[in-house]
């Protein structure tokens, strides 16, 4: 077993267990803890396949920026806690599901990719930033243009909705 | 060398558990939570297959996709916000009315 491979299974672990963490806490903190580690876990995978840009970004935009809403939110509203809420004789459809779901997947997978697709060196140097760069930028321009102006428009409505109204007063310029 | 098929399964096990999450949990932050997860499912998907066949198109999806992400959590949260403030709970349950 190679060293790359015993690093593969103990991130996976991490991952999981960490999902597994989000799914089952009785608490919205520990769960939004959880949820930093499982994607610091998988930035380490990204990191594994080549990928540093995505790695970093994913630290910086998932576990920083995210999270960082997440916990803000969880905070200004006092939601920490949520204990009570699992009732096992309510999970048994949904449990039941989910095995289907993966069962089903995992099925597909191994039919449709086989066991022994390795991932091998490619040749290209695919974990360059630059190179990444001027993909995005000339073949993804418009896509990337396009990004700004969803930001623009969720940032729009996010202060829209969450703006306090206040009653106007009788003569009062607001 | 780590075969393909185990990046999949892995990313398929996550997105079972968040999509788990959304089916178990009533609590909404824990359901955007639960979100995030699958939407990191689906990205390790694009990445390990961008790896795979050397090409950069699925490291810009991841690109995007947290783009995307960033914009729904950011409206979603909103949401929450404004919701916790006109029914003091947000157990997804009590979300029964389309009326403010």
């Amino acid at each position: 077993m190679s060293l790359e491979m015993i690093l593969f299974f103990v991130l996976a672990l991490i991952a999981i267990g960490t999902a597994v963490g989000v799914l089952l806490s009785r608490s919205t903190v520990y769960a939004a803890l959880y949820l930093v580690v499982n994607f610091v876990s998988v930035a380490i995978f990204y990191l594994l396949l080549d990928a540093p840009f995505i790695a970093l970004s994913q630290v910086a935009v998932y576990a920083g920026a995210i999270m960082v809403l997440f916990l803000f939110v969880i905070m200004l509203l006092g939601l920490e806690n949520i204990a009570g809420e699992l009732q096992w004789q309510k999970m048994i459809w949904p449990l039941g599901m989910g095995a289907i779901l993966l069962v089903e997947g995992v099925f597909l997978v191994i039919q449709r990719v086989g066991q022994n697709t390795y991932i091998g060196s490619t040749g290209t140097a695919l974990s360059d930033p630059a190179l990444l760069a001027k993909v995005l930028f000339t073949d993804y321009a418009l896509p990337f243009e396009l990004t700004a102006v969803l930001l623009l428009v969720a940032m729009i409505g996010a202060i829209v909705m969450s703006k306090h109204e206040k009653p106007v007063k009788e003569g009062q310029p607001r | 060398m780590i075969p393909i098929s185990y990046y999949l399964i892995l990313s398929a096990i996550l997105f079972s558990l968040g999509a788990l999450g959304v089916l178990l949990r009533r609590n909404a932050l824990v359901i955007f939570m639960s979100i995030e997860l699958m939407l990191n499912a689906a990205n390790l998907t694009f990445v390990a297959f961008s790896r795979l066949y050397g090409s950069f198109d699925g490291q810009i999806f991841v690109f995007f996709v947290m783009a995307v992400a960033a914009a729904e959590v950011a409206v979603g949260l909103a949401l929450v916000v404004a919701i916790y403030r006109s029914r003091n709970t947000i157990d997804i349950d009590s979300m029964n009315s389309l009326k403010g």
